[in-house]
């Protein structure tokens, strides 16, 4: 019970610190309403844990909490991959910057 | 016909100077990449003859390479060589470098420290040359003794054609996938490396080789 308690508080925050982002514009409305329909889904799980056995006995895995996990963890991992990405990306784009900032100025030093 | 020396350098304000004045009177244009450096290399490049370009921040040899070609290329260069600023190239042996572009023989000319013995090269470095040479040369299909080596020449038109994107010092690998890509003609040289106290401890760690294979992993997922 106290574990429940617990992790609906988390979302509560979590939810309280989403829709703080969406108002200094920092997020989408389109981002704000994924991220109520994924926190929603955590606290549905969380209230009624022996409705989520239901879908992960369709979906061939024993507990609905184990089912969890492994979506959780695919999650993870793909949110680490794209962040890898984006570094990358941005990365490329920092060089960008700096080189054109540096042949600029050599330009109007030659200039 | 104008040649030019592109030389990434960051901190190397201890060699920089012996380095450009070694080249002034072999080529037409030396290029100095300050990449970054918190000393006075930049400084001591220029008092030494050559051209400095300044990155604001450190972005890698391979970055500070790419900034120095199009540079070159501005200017006109018709051939450019690319050379490290840390002292372990010898300026004497740039004109082999240069000759076969001259000539038109080949696009590009690679330096390699196996092709003779002339070079001194620490056995913890043999292996970790060797091993990486032969990967290269299996997924690039090129038939090379030396991957990683920086003193190269390119003709104008490969140094056009190659587009550095590896920042770090994967862009030794990444240029030969270019030459692969784009079909250019090369030759490998043999060039001296003198290993110092100075070159070793600027130089590549043998723990460098992960980083490049994670930086060639990652460029292809990008």
């Amino acid at each position: 019970m106290i574990i429940k308690i617990l992790i609906i508080t988390f979302i509560l925050f979590v939810l309280w610190r989403t829709t703080l982002m969406y108002r200094k514009n920092d997020i989408t409305g389109r981002e704000l309403m994924i991220w109520i329909f994924f926190w929603c889904l955590v606290a549905g799980a969380t209230l009624l844990p022996q409705k989520t056995d239901i879908i992960a006995s369709w979906l061939g895995v024993g507990r609905g909490a184990d089912l969890f996990v492994y979506l959780s963890i695919i999650v993870l991992f793909f949110l680490a991959f794209r962040i890898i990405v984006k570094l990358e990306k941005i990365n490329r784009d920092v060089t960008k910057v700096v080189r054109h900032n540096a042949l600029n100025a050599k330009k109007n030093q030659e200039s | 016909m104008i040649t030019s020396v592109v030389i990434p350098a960051y901190n190397e304000e201890r060699m920089i100077g012996e380095v450009v004045a070694g080249l002034k009177d072999k080529v037409s244009q030396i290029i100095v990449v300050n990449d970054g450096s918190t000393d006075l290399t930049a400084k001591m490049a220029k008092q030494a003859g050559a051209d400095v370009i300044s990155h604001s921040l450190n972005r890698g040899q391979g970055a500070a390479l790419q900034t120095g070609i199009i540079y070159a290329l501005n200017k006109g260069a018709d051939v450019i060589v690319t050379f490290d600023a840390d002292g372990q190239f010898l300026s004497a042996e740039i004109d082999q470098i240069i000759k076969p572009l001259l000539l038109g023989q080949v696009d590009v000319t690679l330096g390699s420290r196996f092709l003779d013995d002339r070079s001194d090269i620490p056995k913890e470095k043999l292996l970790i040359l060797k091993v990486a040479t032969w990967v290269t040369n299996l997924y690039t299909g090129l038939k090379l003794t030396d991957i990683h080596n920086g003193f190269r020449g390119l003709s104008r038109q490969a140094a056009a054609l190659i587009e550095i994107r590896q920042d770090g010092m994967a862009h030794a690998s990444e240029i030969l996938e270019q030459i692969r890509k784009h079909n250019l003609k090369y030759q490998e040289v043999p060039v001296t490396i003198k290993y110092t106290d100075y070159s070793r401890a600027k130089g590549q760690k043998v723990t460098n080789s992960f980083r490049i294979i994670k930086d060639l992993l990652l460029s292809r997922l990008g």
